[in-house]
């Protein structure tokens, strides 16, 4: 016991990724892995096969772009206990040719509602919040998209 | 492969039943089923079991233990919204492929009071869960954004998916196996809150218990059992998984794998989307139904708002056409998950038998019939029954 506390205390607490395929050094970004043979990417640190060709690599990693474009949304108004509502749920397409679920911040979610229109085509750029702490204390961080200027 | 008949159906009015056990109400249904056949438990070969909740429980066996324990085989199925309609494709292959002659699918579900908000999820450290954090991936998340797909590519309105909602309510007061039976206005459902847009509450199905069963024949023992009562043929049964698309892991892809299972099924059949006299298909959202009525090919594709304003999925007694969910659909009959699959196809099968218990929405001439389910992450089935 002494020693487990011991370790413990050695790692002092800092910040953690939501999600492995989440980065946050030098600075925060996505990662991706590359099929060689047809190109497709995936969202994903690792894969055995690829989805779309079949082919067992090699894959590539990829570091994917941190600004996209919002493909489609839904404005979330009921869900778990501690989850904020109403909050906006968006699919990013990313210029590598993959696309990512996230929260779409900075956004009023009532004002989309009126006009969803607004959303289509929404230039928006990766911003990294803080969402919780885990057990150990680290501050858990995640990846969330915002409206950016292109 | 050989022809198979629909022999007997039995089904359960969906709704919550907590006094009962899984076993009980799937026990339920199969007596109805195997009376309407005019068979006994002994006659049955082969039993396939979908049921979601209590996968990993047996259920099967457990129905068995309850209508009798021949020691046949029985499989237990889970494909998540399609395992009814699953197990229901099993008991049909069973008999198509020649090794038995008389089987029996079942559909069962107890959900109680639980939401549709299962699925999400994260590591054993709540900190590190993805809900409502890094997007949503609960179901009416997916299909909130296969509506505001269609918006986007096509210009559809809230009162095009409202309508649909208003549609299956009012068909849904014909039909006394349905959980909900109650109209309600455009007005009520547009004022609705919104869960997850651009559907509001009469836009979600309600969540429930519920049990359906089909006794499955080859064409020997439907001369033997059926003696001139009017029986149902399997046309088609397809079953698909999600084929890659750009999207379809980050937002799943309820289209693609919807379209080939119709163009198969269609294909199989011989027959096309025209001659299709009634469907029963899977509009766990009032937005699934808006896209599946282009992914069935009901309507051609980017027509699907025009489609309703013009009455189409209404029944023809309220002036409809291409009667879509007359038994009031997930909307309003209720989707005890496992259950669902079998239920449509027993809707569709009463109303190309000419059925009585259909007979208060019975759609007329009604000859080729198609159930369609889709279950997420991702498996989808179509049936098309004629006589
Ligand atoms: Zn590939």
């Amino acid at each position: 016991m002494a020693e487990q506390a011991a370790a413990q205390t050695a790692e002092q607490p800092g910040k953690k990724p939501i999600l492995p395929v989440f980065k946050l050094e030098p600075k925060p970004h996505l990662v991706g892995v590359k099929c060689s043979a047809c190109g497709a990417v995936f969202l994903d640190t690792k894969r055995l096969a690829c989805s779309k060709c079949g082919a067992t690599g090699p894959f590539q990693e990829v570091q994917l772009s941190d600004k996209g474009k919002v493909w489609v949304f839904s404005v979330i108004h009921q869900s778990f206990p501690g989850v904020k509502t109403p909050y906006v749920t968006a699919i990013i397409d990313l210029p590598e040719g993959v696309s990512v679920k996230s929260n779409l911040v900075d956004v009023d979610p009532l004002e989309l509602q009126k006009n969803p229109g607004k959303a289509f085509g929404m230039p928006v750029e990766l911003v990294a919040n803080v969402v919780a702490k885990d057990r150990q204390g680290n501050e858990v961080v995640a990846f969330q998209f915002r409206p950016s200027a292109n | 492969m050989r022809n198979v008949y629909v022999l007997g159906t039995g089904m359960i009015r969906f709704g919550r039943y907590p006094d009962k056990s899984v076993p009980e109400l799937g026990a339920e249904a199969a007596l109805i089923a195997l009376k309407d056949a005019g068979v006994m438990i002994k006659d049955v070969e082969m039993f396939a079991c979908g049921n979601l909740y209590q996968a990993n429980a047996m259920v099967g066996q457990r129905i068995l233990q309850q209508v009798g324990q021949t020691g046949i085989p029985v499989i237990n199925v889970s494909n998540a919204c399609a395992t009814g309609s699953t197990a229901f494709r099993e008991a049909y292959l069973a008999v198509a492929s020649g090794m038995y002659d008389v089987t029996m699918a079942i559909g069962v579900e107890q959900m109680g009071k639980q939401g549709l908000l299962g699925g999400g999820g994260g590591g054993s450290d709540p900190a590190y869960s993805t809900e409502g954090r890094v997007g949503s991936g609960l179901m009416p998340a997916v299909f909130g954004q296969a509506g505001v797909e269609h918006m986007r590519k096509y210009g559809t309105t809230l009162e095009h998916f409202a309508k649909i909602s208003v549609k299956s309510h009012k068909h849904a007061t014909k039909n006394p196996f349905s959980q909900y039976q109650n109209e309600v206005t455009l007005e009520d459902v547009l004022n609705a809150r919104v869960v997850a847009f651009p559907n509001t509450l009469y836009m979600c199905c309600p969540t429930g218990d519920g049990a359906a069963a089909a006794i499955l024949v080859s064409e020997d023992k439907l001369k033997q059992f059926a003696a001139g009562r009017k029986r149902a043929r399997v046309a088609a049964s397809v079953l698909t998984s999600d084929p890659y698309t750009d999207r379809d892991l980050t937002l799943p892809d309820v289209n693609t794998l919807t379209r080939r299972a119709a163009q198969k099924a269609y294909e199989t059949a011989g027959i096309g989307p025209k001659d299709v006299s009634l469907t029963e298909l899977h509009d766990c959202f009032a937005t699934a139904e808006l896209v599946h009525y282009e992914n069935l090919a009901l309507c051609g594709d980017g027509e699907a708002g025009k489609f309703i304003d013009e009455g189409g999925g209404k029944h023809p007694d309220l002036g409809g056409k291409s009667p879509v969910n007359v038994s009031g659909g997930l909307l309003s009959k209720g989707h005890p998950l496992g259950a669902t699959g079998v239920a449509n196809i027993c809707e569709v099968v009463w109303h190309v038998t000419g059925d009585e218990r259909a007979k208060a929405r019975q759609v007329p001439n009604a000859k080729v019939g198609m159930a369609h389910v889709i279950g997420l992450g991702s498996a989808c089935t179509i049936h098309l029954l004629t006589v």
